[in-house]
């Protein structure tokens, strides 16, 4: 009786352990042993901080993902809060306005960011006007920053207006009848109240950014970050064991991230991405 | 129905006026609670010399829609007085407690005095008030002795003193050994007194209470309204507590306010609100108030039933109300009223009849004799004149 239970059940998990294997386990497995499988052997994994190039591709990605999170945090979280507590004629349609880059793909927020900061962009020809040089920064590491930001804001905006809904007032009003100045509210009782959205939305950030292609590639092809590298080892050398390496190692990173912020949070962190 | 704090406020001074001595023995103090705070410094917390009186003058409030959520009042409550705002929810009850703490602004023209101090300008966190919410709103992310510190830890105060301050306040809250907990691992009492001591901590100069004991059932609101009670007296702490239970009211209130649609209706010591109220709408509120009305034949009001005699000070009144509990049943034809019995309800410490009077009026009448009562059954009830409240106009 017990046995047959348990083989239904078994049967009942099957479908879902098919897909898993079939789009999961076999392709990790398979990557994993092409990752092993060139001229470096196994030791290709560890190209990644043995040799110079992929390092700084590493580390520029990394960074650049941070100051990305960070920053979109900052922004987010105060343009958030300011939505979600005042109300004011025209607030349903700024942020409306402001989720718009959801429906963006990282193409055309590159395109975006070259009208912007490229040669022929509005800064350019402003700087040119006011001092006499043009500002061009569209195809660098600032530029792809600049595309991040602009896309990674919608999502946490709408995660901390629903966070800051959520807020009990009381609990700010309690700590103001306590004599505290709104800093202190802000540091003691909503930062800590929206700590799980800010590191949910966060993780999935840092995330995105991680793993952008879109963005990159249009804005050229040869900013030194993970996903771009991975690109031109595949495609301009050919270099298949390095390239799923670099894949393996993106992929272990960002799984990494939002397993911490899972923990941190303590609640689900969509994977994203 | 009347207040089940009665018997403990007779030890105390009644009267609409009268101010609790701030530095007097504390009052109402049992040796049971006495036992209880022996090893905390009681004149630590009693010594409320900052204790301020309040005083709003013109205060209104009128929303952004146009609702009209206070109409202009002018009240002053005295310094270590108990103050209970009670009324039906919306009756502006919370707005008045958050104009006074400084979380609402009264309309132009409207101040609100602590002392001599003018207030008006200036916000919560400047008024150095303490506040006790009704969902309790303790921070989730301290302890509970963080908690009750929180307010000494943004005024700048060491570390260590502030850990002895909420020892002492853990002690005289009976919430030893509980100061490592979080919140979420308390029960709802146990949140109540956190909080309570939480507000206490700052030494405010105005206790707000904003329906404090709500949230909880009510056996633990009864022992709780006790424990405030002992508090606010050995405190001797301003204090303004809004309810919409009026046993709260009464048991707590040194004087009571009753409000309703953005006015007061009465505002006096509970035995007058009771006894004495000064509104249709104070005697409907508060308890159960029977009503007859009848035609006038001199100094005596008629009808069907009989006729009842009505005090001097009735001069064209057409009614008369009384409580159950001041009318007695009598032979038939005995008493002023006569009818019959509609329903009685044993409810163990009296039997409450309802009593159907000629001329399709109703009355419920209290009593406490062992006797039944079989619907249909003819019954006589007299009342005492001088319970008779009479509302002229």
């Amino acid at each position: 009786m017990r046995t047959r239970e348990n083989l239904f059940l078994a049967l009942l998990a099957l479908p879902a352990m098919v897909v898993f294997a079939a789009f999961w386990l076999l392709p990790m497995a398979r990557l994993v042993s092409v990752g092993a499988s060139g001229p470096r052997g196994p030791a290709a994994y560890l190209a990644i901080v043995t040799d110079a190039n992929y390092f700084a591709s590493l580390v520029s990605t990394v960074t650049l993902s941070i100051g990305v999170t960070f920053s979109t945090l900052v922004v987010a979280g105060i343009a958030g809060m300011f939505l979600q507590r005042n109300d004011f004629p025209g607030r349903a349609v700024l942020v409306s306005l402001l989720t718009f880059p959801l429906a963006f793909p990282g193409v055309v927020i590159g395109f975006m960011v070259i009208m912007l900061a490229g040669r022929q962009g509005l800064i350019g020809s402003v700087t040119d006007a006011l001092f006499g040089s043009k500002l061009v920064f569209a195809y660098s590491i600032a530029g792809l920053f600049a595309g991040y930001l602009y896309f990674s804001i919608p999502r946490v905006i709408l995660t901390v207006m629903a966070a800051v809904e959520k807020l009990d007032r009381a609990l700010e009003e309690a700590a103001r009848s306590l004599g505290a100045t709104p800093w202190q509210v802000l540091r003691d009782v909503v930062l800590p109240g929206l700590r799980p959205a800010l590191i949910s939305a966060g993780a999935i950030c840092f995330a995105t950014s991680m793993g952008a292609f879109g963005t990159a590639f249009t804005l050229a092809t040869n900013i030194n970050v993970l996903p771009i590298t991975i690109y031109t080892e595949f495609t301009n050398y050919a270099n298949f064991s390095i390239a799923a390496a670099l894949s393996l190692v993106l992929g272990v990173i960002t799984w990494a991230a939002l397993a911490v912020a899972r923990t941190l949070a303590g609640s689900t962190v969509a994977a994203a991405a | 129905m009347s207040a089940k704090g009665r018997p403990e406020r007779e030890f105390r001074p009644l009267g609409g006026s009268e101010v609790r001595e701030p530095a007097g023995p504390p009052q109402g103090q049992t040796p049971e609670c006495e036992a209880r705070t022996s090893s905390v410094k009681p004149r630590a917390w009693g010594d409320h010399n900052d204790a301020a009186s309040v005083r709003l003058a013109h205060c209104a409030k009128t929303f952004p829609d146009g609702t009209r959520a206070l109409l202009p009042l002018d009240l002053e409550i005295q310094a270590g007085e108990t103050v209970v705002f009670l009324g039906p929810s919306g009756c502006g009850k919370t707005t008045l407690l958050r104009i006074i703490a400084g979380l609402a602004q009264p309309d132009a023209g409207g101040r609100v005095f602590f002392g001599d101090d003018d207030v008006t300008a200036r916000p919560i966190e400047r008024r150095n008030v303490g506040m006790v919410f009704q969902s309790y709103a303790l921070f989730p992310n301290m302890t509970v002795a963080e908690n009750i510190a929180y307010g000494l830890r943004v005024r700048g105060i060491r570390a260590d003193e502030r850990r002895q301050q909420s020892a002492r306040l853990l002690d005289m809250m009976r919430l030893a050994g509980l100061g490592d907990r979080r919140v979420d691992q308390l029960s709802g009492g146990q949140r109540q007194r956190v909080a309570l001591a939480r507000a206490l901590a700052v030494r405010p100069r105005v206790l707000l209470l904003d329906e404090p004991l709500t949230a909880l059932d009510a056996k633990l609101r009864e022992s709780l309204r006790v424990g405030i009670d002992r508090l606010l007296r050995s405190l001797g702490i301003t204090a303004v507590y809004v309810t919409h239970d009026q046993a709260e009211a009464m048991a707590l209130g040194d004087r009571v306010a009753v409000m309703s649609h953005g006015r007061v209706e009465q505002i006096g010591a509970p035995q007058d609100i009771y006894y004495r109220p000064a509104s249709a709408f104070v005697a409907d509120f508060i308890g159960t108030m029977n009503r007859v009305s009848g035609e006038r034949d001199g100094p005596s009001l008629r009808f069907p039933g009989g006729t009842l005699r009505l005090p001097d000070h009735a001069v064209a009144a057409d009614h008369a109300m009384f409580r159950p509990q001041d009318a007695r049943i009598v032979e038939p034809g005995a008493g002023a009223l006569t009818g019959r019995v509609a329903a009685a309800f044993f409810l163990g410490s009296m039997t409450r009849v309802v009593v159907d009077l000629p001329g399709e009026q109703t009355i419920v009448v209290d009593t406490v004799e062992r006797r039944s009562f079989v619907n249909g059954d003819a019954i006589g009830v007299d009342i005492d004149p001088d319970a008779l409240v009479i509302l002229e106009s």
